[in-house]
């Protein structure tokens, strides 16, 4: 079965060092939620990035990134351009950074759209309203005019989230979309995310360090960690059960629901980046 | 048992905005009243803007509370001047969310937490370069990183530093604000740890605020709940986590991201537990 997005022995370096990614193979699948999880520098926003075509000049990427007929590897910084923000829509953690200060939101949703179909003002009004609507910005054709400053948090989040999906996306990429935001917010957009794809059917890969994010949204999940993807599995099964020694102590160390006054498991130091280098470097050697 | 840290009907608020003639007071902290006795932790959790942050800053003697009363070991605080101020911050020690902020990028991270026992005269000068190497080791450091600066630390590394310098002055109560929030979970379970030997060894309090109620409820003895700048809910741990009282601490426990090992695969629609 061939999915939405695949990822074949994907790495990427910077300079001559040790790759940011690693030999990593991934595929989507239509309308389903794949978390990838890991840690400060594991690769996870280096391997989105390097889907979306972000990655600066000095990065070099190997493998083959495909979505559908298109290998996203060979294409031209203009075709991917044409991609971002129509066959893959994308969100990130901080969602005043993905917005004009001081430009109204409304516009900025119907400027997504208008910057990949001809249509014409009005119905780029029309469509951003009725966007605003389907994420659930209260009396939204009120608030078309606003700036994003008049918004609390959570609301930016969704209207990124707007923007994102204005074209329909076949892939939504989220990289820390619920860091920033309080859990009770965390738990509306998280839920939003959840609807959308199902309404959609857009298949979502959510970047995020938090295993819980995982758990309460994502069908899939991989893990990574020192540029390498260690386990890919269906959620419940690699919550249950898992099988790398990583992942193990990577969820025996979260706090959520442990006995009070007791240690926390750590992760153990063979598990730590440089001991994996080093065993690397003395299977090389 | 006096406690050590007692509240009472503490308020401050802020100017926000309106026209002069009708200026418009934003209350972050509301009429707060809470004690924590000595080697205890006091849990204290809400959202961004529940006034938590400020609570902890009045308790520091960083902000000045409007009104109220702050005693600490049963001397009231807010009128403290000279040795006797000095006194009450030797013995209450603050930890930070950012460790960039309480480190000195040009000093040496030995140096920042010399300072503390150079600014009390904790010791001859001496004494204090082995008491430098002592605190290292207290909070899991190699001594070998005095030398170093903080920005060839890992964040982990510097939060211990901050964590040693705050021990420095042997503290009987630390004030950590969101202190692992910045942490990946296998550093911040490293720092949760520390904290906890660091209570059953020194039986130092602590106050230990944060947005994350599953870290909360694993530090805590009690857990004080604030909401708009007031503590709509406090009580034992187990209480408060099994048997909340307030809505608004039912709707918190229900955001908490849960494992998959929970019978519900959607513990959002859960109600609370």
């Amino acid at each position: 079965m061939t999915g939405v997005l695949t990822c074949e022995n994907v790495t990427v370096r910077f300079g001559s060092g040790r790759p940011a990614v690693s030999d990593v193979s991934l595929s989507l699948q239509k309308g389903e939620i794949f978390g990838l999880v890991g840690e400060s520098g594991s690769g996870k926003s280096t391997l989105a990035n390097a889907v979306m075509g972000l990655l600066p000049d000095s990065a070099t990427v190997s493998g083959s990134i495909r979505m559908a007929d298109l290998t996203l590897t060979n294409l031209t910084e203009a075709a991917m351009r044409g991609l971002r923000g129509n066959r893959i829509g994308m969100i990130f953690q901080d969602a005043s950074a993905s917005l004009d200060p001081t430009w109204s939101v409304g516009d900025q949703i119907a400027e997504a759209v208008r910057a990949h179909r001809s249509v014409s003002r009005a119905a780029g009004r029309t469509r951003a309203i009725s966007l605003m609507e389907e994420v659930g910005i209260p009396d939204a054709a009120a608030r078309y005019n606003d700036v994003p400053h008049r918004f609390s948090g959570g609301m930016r989040q969704r209207i990124v989230i707007a923007a994102a999906l204005a074209n329909n996306p076949d892939i939504l990429i989220a990289d820390e979309p619920t860091t920033a935001l309080d859990v009770t917010i965390q738990a509306q957009v998280l839920a939003l995310i959840d609807r959308l794809r199902r309404d959609h059917d857009t298949a979502v890969l959510l970047i995020t360090h938090d295993l819980g994010v995982v758990g309460q949204v994502c069908d899939r999940v991989g893990v990574m960690h020192g540029g390498k993807l260690l386990e890919t599995g269906q959620t419940r099964a690699i919550f249950a059960n898992p099988q790398h020694p990583y992942t193990r102590a990577l969820m025996d160390a979260n706090p959520v629901g442990k006995r009070r006054g007791t240690r926390l498991p750590v992760i153990p130091p063979e598990w730590s980046v440089e001991s994996l280098l080093a065993r690397e470097e003395a299977a090389d050697g | 048992m006096a406690d050590l840290l007692q509240v009472r009907n503490l308020s401050k608020s802020f100017a926000a905005g309106g026209p002069p003639w009708r200026r418009l007071r934003m209350k972050a902290v509301d009429d707060v009243s809470l004690s924590l006795a000595q080697g205890r932790t006091l849990g204290l959790v809400g959202e961004s803007g529940s006034g938590k942050s400020t609570l902890g800053r009045c308790l520091l003697g960083l902000t000045r509370a409007d009104s109220g009363e702050i005693s600490f070991d049963g001397r009231d605080v807010s009128d403290l001047s000279g040795t006797a101020l000095s006194e009450f911050r030797r013995r209450v020690q603050p930890v930070f969310q950012d460790p960039w902020g309480s480190l000195d990028p040009r000093w040496s991270v030995g140096r920042s937490v010399r300072e503390a026992l150079d600014c009390y005269r904790i010791g001859t000068p001496t004494e204090r370069d082995a008491r430098v190497r002592d605190l290292f080791d207290r909070v899991g450091l190699d001594p070998a990183l005095a030398g170093r600066k903080p920005t060839s630390l890992s964040g982990g590394q510097r939060q211990r530093v901050a964590i040693a310098a705050a021990l420095a002055s042997s503290p009987e109560l630390i004030i950590a604000d969101e202190p692992t929030s910045a942490l990946d979970m296998s550093v911040q379970a490293q720092i949760l740890n520390l904290f906890h030997d660091l209570q059953v060894d020194l039986g130092v309090a602590f106050i230990f605020i944060t947005h994350d109620l599953g870290v909360v409820s694993h530090v805590s003895d009690d857990i004080a709940v604030m909401y708009h700048g007031a503590i709509v809910e406090t009580g034992p741990t187990e209480q408060v986590m099994t048997h909340p009282d307030h809505a608004y601490t039912r709707t918190l426990l229900a955001a908490i991201p849960r494992l998959a090992d929970d019978p519900d695969p959607n513990p959002r629609r859960q109600s609370c537990r």
